[in-house]
């Protein structure tokens, strides 16, 4: 079985798997339940000054039968006495001394961050992580994303801290700015032995159209608040390898953002990170789902014959390029199995309005559209490939026309009925950025044509 | 091993005729494609302290084992089902889920179809234990605390029991009388369910994580349970039941007249490759067995089938949705008869069986007429095995025959001897006896290290 302790900034674990600081980690109780499960590490709920919250305080997106798809939330930071969060804190790491145990902090003053981490360190915990992403509520006060969106004051108090800290600093980015090496940059100037992202996105979750209020209501109003869960990976994946792939910054990351299964986690890793946190799935379905995160991402390594975690991380950087350096070469053409065609014909309206006009239906040749590249009609294979169930309904495929958008394949509710088939385009390996490098950055009939 | 139906690869070196009448049958409920799986597992709820565990006779944890098939974890997912219930296979094959685990689903209290549990389960352990699949589960090496164990009978309780045993490094001998190995599973279970095939190939895995298996012993006989109990550290019984009950009736002796299993078990083992000319067949009994044997012949084409029953169809011990599954197939149900013989003509030939009224289970004097049949079979319950129990000193019997044994430990009132099965609890599912076994072999396990602990 792979090796799958995690080192991430300093910070050691028995496996990548952290709770993210979050309503799952609010209590001592819950974490060592949490632990108990088999969770490697937990950044504690942010600690500061006890805040009040307001009631209700989450919203979600529910998809296609499947519930919270996205998770909103207008939570601020613990509402519970430092002092108490203190004591449970150095209970937790007393009881657990291999797991990670990270406190999230959030202050203001320079001497108010000397206090806390002070007396969070006294506890014995493992790191601290600086919330400079919560992108409702606190930002109001000075405090979260307005940190993180400000990279000067970023930097600086990243700096305070490191003044302070006598453990790893991992400073936690919000994804509401423009650039993520900004940020990062800053965070790294000011000393961060780590990043942790994404925080969450600033969102209106929805609309309470019978109420005319905003979601999730409190009384006749709402705010705006932070967006995670499934919906948001992408989105995280992007940042967390914007940042990997970048050698101005070279720390450790811990990627957060829509882990729910151990295939997301392996994602994530693949991508630069060195530890993950996770939040929704856990609010969604309890600690236990842990249990298949490590089981799951074992398997994984077993069958790729990685003996560790490390092994792992970072592997898909490589192929993560500048759209510039894509090869205009590559050609792809999409084939139809009419054998496993249920004949909904999904993917001729998909192409026909949503791409390139190159799937036809029945069994004789059809006219292409007037821009076609190609002339004359479009060939019907012949004889033409009947499916058992859907006869004639099975589509075809111009193949001359086809780009291989893959969106066909997308939209086919059939595993394995459109598959994408490599084919040799006839032209050599050749890159926009050749192309801008040799003078011929242009296609024809663009505004720099005479 | 496992893969695909066990019509296409029957007879492929497991002792079993490579044409056999039940190869006609086929699957109700192939395994499911990938994503088949994928889009029914994500149905699943992932509910906590779910209902279905709780109607598992073997207390599997089913949404976690569907949480894995989701993520794509599959092989996770088959040691989830395989840690608790070693013949998970065959029980996503062969379980009344509509009466266990899929009848409590937490969508039966709701709007949606609940979730093909039997399936899903079938999906992970069969491609899990597919050739060429890493191992699933990894047996703890031999030591000098490996106790030896004689299990007698090769059914579910004793593959489970064995299997149990040698995954925490302890050497398991089955002691099998019949050439073929899996006992009710190989021989008993609707070939649409489960063919003889697949039942073989899962006892050879239980076989390979170290359960050693010897066919043609026989206690009693070839072997005597003194020997047995000197030689072994414990000793497990799981061989099941006895013959087919007979009625007791003028004319029941001869051609035509079969107890149910016996016809069962000749229908799955025996060769064959067309429908035979069943003709018109009566089965005699209202439990699952005459339902079973009813929908088979149906299937295999009789020209008619009819289920004769003494009492009201409420009592009837067969599953509801069996009986309504037979009626689809065409079998009549005719509740309020008894038989009290059987015709024949001249040379012997069965000809048909006499029926009386039934009123209160008995037969109501001058009511009788005879019901024409070319086949009779007698699902009337089944014997008890007695013999192999007055082979092992201080194991006892109760009233109705079964073997008395503490409820948890599986413990007889010889302390070292376990039984567990239908020889137990007098016939009840595969599953029941799998929980069994396992729970007898795990007993052992603990009384041995208490006793190791004791010095």
């Amino acid at each position: 079985m792979a090796d799958l302790t995690t080192d991430c900034a300093g910070i050691k674990s028995p496996n990548p798997f952290w709770l993210a600081s979050a309503p799952p980690t609010n209590t001592g109780e819950q974490i060592m339940r949490a632990f108990d499960a088999g969770w490697g590490g937990a950044v504690w709920k942010t600690l500061g000054n006890p805040i009040v919250n307001v009631t209700s305080r989450f919203g979600a997106v529910d998809y296609a039968g499947r519930k919270m798809m996205g998770l909103n939330n207008i939570e601020l930071i613990t509402d519970r006495p430092l002092e108490v969060n203190l004591r449970e804190m150095r209970e937790v790491k007393r009881r657990y001394p291999k797991h990670a145990v990270i406190a999230s902090l959030m202050t203001e003053s320079r001497e108010d961050w000397r206090v806390l981490i002070q007396k969070v360190e006294d506890t014995g915990c493992d790191g601290l992580e600086l919330n400079f992403g919560c992108p409702h509520g606190m930002c109001e006060r000075g405090m979260g994303s307005s940190v993180g969106q400000e990279p000067k004051l970023l930097e600086e108090i990243t700096r305070w801290t490191k003044e302070f800290a006598k453990t790893p600093v991992l400073v936690k980015l919000t994804p509401n700015i423009g650039d993520i090496l900004e940020p990062g940059g800053a965070a790294v100037k000011g000393g961060a032995d780590g990043l942790s992202l994404i925080n969450t996105v600033k969102s209106i979750i929805g609309i309470d159209l019978d109420r005319m209020v905003v979601l999730p209501r409190v009384g006749g109003q709402s705010t705006n608040g932070g967006y995670c869960g499934p919906a948001v990976k992408p989105i995280a994946l992007h940042l967390v390898a914007a940042l990997a792939r970048d050698k101005s910054i070279g720390v450790p990351l811990s990627g957060i953002g829509g882990i729910s299964t151990w295939r997301d986690a392996a994602e994530f890793i693949a991508l630069g990170s060195s530890s993950v946190q996770v939040c929704t799935a856990v609010m969604h379905h309890g600690y236990r789902i842990v249990e298949d995160l490590i089981d799951g991402l074992s398997a994984f390594l077993d069958s790729q014959k990685m003996t560790s975690v490390r092994e792992l991380q970072g592997r898909a950087l490589p192929s993560y390029v500048e759209w510039g350096e894509l090869d205009l070469g590559y050609k792809l053409i999409a084939d139809i199995d009419a054998k496993k065609c249920i004949g909904c014909q999904l993917c001729v309206t998909a192409c026909w309005d949503g791409a390139h006009q190159c799937i036809f239906t029945g069994p004789n040749d059809g006219v292409r559209p007037p821009h076609a590249h190609s002339h004359g009609p479009a060939v019907a294979p012949k004889p033409q490939v009947l499916g058992l169930l859907a006869g004639d309904r099975v589509p075809w495929i111009d193949e001359p026309e086809c780009v291989g958008c893959n969106l066909c394949a997308l939209v086919c509710p059939v595993d394995g009925c459109i598959t994408m088939r490599e084919v040799d385009g006839g032209t050599k390996h050749e890159t926009w950025n050749d192309r801008v490098k040799e003078g011929r950055d242009h296609v024809p009939g663009g505004i720099h044509d005479p | 091993m496992l893969t695909g139906s066990g019509t296409t690869r029957a007879g492929a070196g497991n002792g079993l005729a490579a044409e056999r009448l039940e190869t006609l049958l086929p699957d109700d409920k192939p395994v499911y494609t990938d994503a088949e799986a994928r889009a029914e597992a994500e149905r699943c709820l992932y509910c906590v302290d779910a209902p279905c565990i709780k109607a598992c006779p073997t207390s599997i944890d089913i949404p976690t084992f569907i949480r894995k098939i989701a993520t794509g974890n599959v092989r996770g997912s088959a040691r989830t089902i395989l840690e608790q219930n070693i013949l998970g296979y065959s029980c996503a094959r062969v379980c009344p889920v509509e009466v266990l685990c899929v009848g409590d689903c937490v969508y039966q209290q709701w709007h949606g179809a609940p979730i093909a549990i039997g399936r899903l389960q079938r999906f992970a352990t069969e491609t899990a234990l597919a050739p060429g699949q890493p191992a699933v589960l990894t047996p703890k090496a031999h030591g000098a605390a490996s106790k030896t164990v004689a299990i007698i009978g090769s059914g579910p309780a004793s593959l489970a029991c064995g299997a149990y045993l040698a995954l925490e490094g302890h050497r398991p001998v089955i002691l099998e009388k019949k050439a073929v190995v899996g006992g009710l599973n190989t021989t008993g279970i609707a070939p649409y369910k489960m063919p003889a095939a697949d039942s073989v190939h899962e006892a050879e895995w239980v076989r390979s994580l170290g359960v050693e298996v010897r066919t043609g012993a026989e206690v009693g006989t070839t072997v005597r349970g003194a020997a047995l109990l000197a030689e072994y550290d414990a000793v497990f019984i799981g061989v099941g039941l006895g013959a087919d009950a007979k009625l007791g009736v003028p004319g029941e002796d001869g051609p035509g007249v079969l107890g149910a299993t016996d016809w069962i078990e000749r229908m799955k083992l025996g060769a064959g490759s067309a429908k035979t000319q069943l003709g018109d067949v009566v089965v005699v009994g209202g439990g699952n067995t005459a339902v079973d044997m009813a929908r088979e012949c149906a299937r295999l084409g009789a020209r008619s089938v009819t289920m004769v029953y003494r009492r009201e169809l409420e009592v009837m011990s067969a599953y509801s949705h069996e009986l309504d599954a037979a009626r689809k197939e065409g079998v009549r149900v005719v509740p309020h008869v008894v038989p009290v013989g059987f015709a024949r003509d001249a040379a012997g030939k069965l000809t048909g069986v006499t029926l009386a009224e039934a009123k209160g289970g008995r037969a109501v004097d001058g009511t009788h007429y005879v019901l024409p049949c070319d086949l009779a079979g007698l699902a009337i319950g089944q014997a008890k095995v007695t013999t192999i129990v007055a082979e092992l000193a201080g194991v006892t019997l109760d009233a109705k025959g079964c073997v008395v044994v503490d409820a948890v430990t599986k413990q007889t009132l010889n302390p070292k001897v376990y039984a567990g099965g239908d020889c137990v609890n007098g016939g009840k599912e595969v599953v029941n006896a799998v929980a069994d076994g396992r729970d007898a072999a795990r007993a052992m396990i603990r009384s041995w290290q208490e006793e190791a602990n004791r010095g």
